[in-house]
């Protein structure tokens, strides 16, 4: 397993919000974490970056990464889109690729840069342009290949579809899809559009209020009658 | 609030204390507690626009010194009485504290500190200016005289001009305090938190935001202006350098100790700066300012809330049901 | 025509000053997204350092070094035990501090090094004037290193990864961490250098004005002012709004205000860029989409 997740539990302060989770991410797999709002979604992907504190156990390929430093598991191979999206506003495009890639001194950066031109064309048109200038759809984007510079092994996505066009949101699933074929990074998707997360995922997990109440591989959770009724909407 | 028994009492006990160093102590000793009296004042202006409102001000000196200035002109220049000055001085010193806060609200918190600290900075090279010299006798300054008690209060309390100096401080700030308490635990204290707080939304429950941010400049100008005319007359004299950057940072080291946003912090902190630099001079000219840095930086660390939060939680133990006083 | 241009050029050698200072500013600027109050104090510390490891006899340029690295180590120490257990307080409590600083660093260096005005030495001395009499040596070569430092700055922040990644973590600490950036290590080190350029900036101006404990204090403000014209954020118009406002002081000073109410020049510039145009001259106005 890539990513395995035992009795997760986080929250602010003095306010649990997440009551011991287990999931894991398959090597190479896709896994959705669906919810209502304020199930505990964006926080279990805070408490796996270590952007807030977990108890219990999170292991990235065997090795313990809970109560590390948000940049010791940036360093680790987990790279987060959060909520918000990430991006360095005030810097240009080329200056968030190069951010992207700040951890790395292997010579295939170069190549990686090549390799998102090609999944995020318009990036490329945007080169020098300040980020903040950027459309939502550009800003989405330029937030999904800042974080695949850093060569994860996982990548955490945080709603990609939040604030979009259906078009743009369609256009941005196509390129995971290419994402997930072409570069075997496992991803951790959070997504209240539960249609397009069981579309894009092998294995799925359905949380309310920080507890998990369903889980299995997506296409069985697709099917499961009060699903289709609360989340889907068919 | 009523005035329990409780509170009626702690009150008189006040004005005791208050009243006690009038026979107490020696001339150079209540000249020093009138001028702690003073400070305490000025710091009381600096904590409603700082301390209550947020904005952050370095160069209240400058009103101090404005206060100063119109009262010591009018009495020398113009032979005025001290107590006609008054409230001239404190309507000088509010518009001017009105015009400083209208740029100020356009000015994030750092940029006005930064801002008042210039001004501060400036504030004795425009008072030295030629143009200005005729009034306020260039970098000579200005002499005055304290008032004489009047002849029907010396046949029933003798006092000497000191004492009665001690005294009129302490009528004026009483007041003064008293005003600011008012304003601060009613409607318009509770909209200065709120805009310090929460601006947005403050601003969205229908506050006028700029009034209030305006107001509170002007108020707090008033308050340390006054400050600052007592002071002239209390030293009787008044010079450009007695007006430098120092002293804008004293009261803002004296609100920091005594407490923010605070108003018995006010009182603890005007005793503070006048009365730990006298001890920290006597070990090295350099020691008060390092000294000072040193509480200041160590408070805001350990204590931020100030003498005045340590008072306030040494009480809440005291009265707290969990912790009864042993039998 | 000839007093016209002796105030020019006076204007330029002042200039250089307030742009070397006010290159610190922006430098601990990019690095924190804070203005420094005790920036002064710290780099009149650490001329009084540099003057003292050449009286005691060290080659001017090896002082010099020595003190870079002296000021280095200081600036980065500030940020690590006095800057760091405040990192989240209320911005009040950053003034304050700074405050603290500045009387602590300010009154410390007069207690060890004295009140006594001191000559500092230049290390362009002996080429005596220059381009038509205009200009000393001292002049040409403290506009000189400024520009050197400029340019040392500004590829910096841009073409380096160290320098881009510090900027990343001074504009938003999250995402900086999240692509892996050790933020602690960055402010830490912003600090460094910003002090470093500061001391530069002290042994640039000791030889003009003399070296006492008070030295740079109207210096400041000026370079406040500098910094605030050419946008805070914006190195380079950092060092144009410095020469700007030696510019701006001295011909205001000569021809409009007289020299007794220079300070006063420095107040106004500051208040009027802050109202009028925030982001200064040269500053980037910053995009931000929702």
């Amino acid at each position: 397993m890539l990513l395995e997740v035992k009795n997760l539990r986080a929250g602010y302060g003095p306010t649990q919000v997440l009551f011991g989770l287990d999931f894991a991410v398959a090597e190479g797999g896709v896994t959705a974490l669906l919810g209502a709002n304020g199930a505990g979604k964006t926080t279990t992907l805070r408490a796996v970056s270590g952007l807030v504190r977990p108890e219990g156990e999170v292991l990235l390929s065997g090795q313990r990464i809970a109560g590390l430093m948000t940049e010791s598991i940036a360093r680790l191979g987990v790279a987060h889109v959060p909520d918000g999206r990430g991006t360095f506003m005030e810097l240009t495009v080329e200056e968030n690729f190069r951010l992207g890639a700040y951890t790395r001194r292997d010579p295939d950066v170069a190549a990686d840069f090549a390799r998102m031109w090609e999944w995020f064309p318009r990036l490329k048109q945007r080169w020098r342009q300040q980020a903040g200038t950027l459309s939502g759809g550009e800003q989405q984007m330029l937030a999904i290949a800042r974080a695949l510079l850093l060569r994860p092994k996982l990548l955490l996505l945080d709603e990609p579809s939040f604030g979009l066009a259906p078009l743009i949101v369609r256009d941005i699933f196509a390129i995971l899809r290419r994402i997930r074929e072409e570069s075997g990074v496992g991803i951790l998707l959070v997504e209240q559009n539960a249609n397009l997360a069981l579309d894009l995922a092998d294995h799925a997990y359905l949380l309310e209020t920080g507890r998990i109440v369903m889980s299995g591989p997506a296409a069985e959770i697709r099917q499961d009658e009060a699903i289709r009724r609360s989340y889907l909407g068919y | 609030m009523s005035l329990s028994p409780a509170r009626f009492l702690l009150v008189l006990l006040g004005l005791a204390a208050a009243l006690a160093p009038l026979w107490v102590l020696e001339s150079f000793h209540l000249f020093q507690l009138t001028m702690a009296v003073i400070m305490a004042l000025a710091v009381l202006g600096l904590n409603i626009v700082t301390g209550y409102n947020g904005q952050i001000s370095l160069g209240h000196g400058a009103f101090f010194a404005i206060g100063a200035y119109v009262t010591s002109i009018l009495m020398a220049q113009a032979d005025w009485s001290f107590y006609a000055t008054l409230p001239f001085a404190a309507a000088i010193c509010g518009m001017v504290g009105y015009a400083v806060g209208l740029p100020a609200l356009r000015l994030g918190g750092l940029y006005l500190a930064l801002v008042t600290f210039s001004l501060a900075v400036a504030v004795p090279q425009l008072l030295k200016h030629k143009a200005l010299e005729a009034w306020t006798g260039g970098v000579q300054g200005l002499f005055l005289m304290k008032p004489d008690p009047p002849r029907w209060l010396t046949s029933v309390l003798p006092l000497n001009a000191d004492q009665f100096m001690y005294l009129n401080v302490l009528i004026v700030s009483g007041i003064c305090f008293l005003l600011a308490w008012n304003l601060i635990r009613g409607r318009i204290g509770r909209a200065l938190m709120a805009t310090r707080d929460h601006p947005t939304a403050a601003e969205a429950m229908g506050m006028d935001i700029a009034a209030l941010k305006t107001g509170a400049f002007a108020v707090s100008a008033m308050i340390t202006g006054v400050a600052g005319a007592l002071s002239a007359v209390a030293v009787e004299f008044v010079a450009p350098d007695s007006f430098t950057f120092l002293l804008s940072i004293t009261f803002f080291v004296g609100m920091v100790v005594g407490g923010v946003a605070s108003i018995l912090g006010s009182i603890f902190g005007g005793l503070f700066v006048l009365f730990v630099p006298n001890i920290a001079e006597s070990i090295s000219r350099a020691a008060p300012g390092v000294i000072y840095g040193m509480i200041l930086i160590v408070f805001l660390f350990v204590l931020p809330e100030g003498f005045a939060g340590l008072v306030r939680r040494l009480l809440a133990k005291l009265s707290s049901p969990e912790n009864p006083k042993p039998q | 025509m000839e007093a016209f241009l002796l105030q020019l050029t006076a204007c330029i050698a002042t200039g250089g000053i307030y742009a070397s200072v006010a290159l610190a500013i922006v430098m601990i600027y990019q690095a924190t997204h804070h203005v420094n109050f005790a920036q002064g104090e710290m780099a009149t510390l650490s001329t009084f350092i540099a003057l003292t490891m050449i009286q005691a006899g060290l080659p001017y340029w090896v002082a010099f070094a020595g003190t870079l690295v002296v000021s280095f180590v200081m600036g980065a120490l500030v940020e690590r035990l006095i800057m760091r257990p405040v990192q989240h307080a209320p911005i009040l409590t950053h003034v304050g501090v700074y405050i603290g600083m500045l009387l602590i660093i300010g009154n410390l260096t007069g207690w060890v090094f004295g009140y006594t005005i001191q000559m500092f030495p230049s290390p362009f001395e002996g080429g005596g004037p220059m381009l038509g009499g205009l200009f000393s040596a001292h002049q040409l070569g403290s506009v000189a290193v400024t520009l050197a430092v400029l340019i040392l700055v500004y590829l910096f922040f841009t073409k380096t990864s160290l320098g881009l990644a510090m900027r990343a973590a001074a504009y938003n600490p999250r995402s900086a961490r999240l692509v892996g950036i050790r933020v602690d290590v960055m402010l830490a080190l912003g600090w460094g250098l910003a002090a470093a350029i500061g001391s530069v900036a002290g042994m640039m101006v000791a030889p003009i004005v003399f070296l006492d404990p008070n030295m740079m204090l109207g210096i400041l403000l000026y370079a406040f002012a500098g910094a605030l014209l050419g946008g805070i954020d914006n190195p380079p118009g950092a060092v144009m709004g410095g020469f700007l406002v030696g510019v701006l002081e001295n011909l205001a000073g000569a021809y409009i205000v007289g020299t007794d109410l220079k300070l006063t020049v420095a107040l106004v510039i500051i208040i009027g860029v802050l109202v009028l145009k925030p982001s200064g001259l040269f500053g980037r106005v910053v995009f931000t989409r929702v």
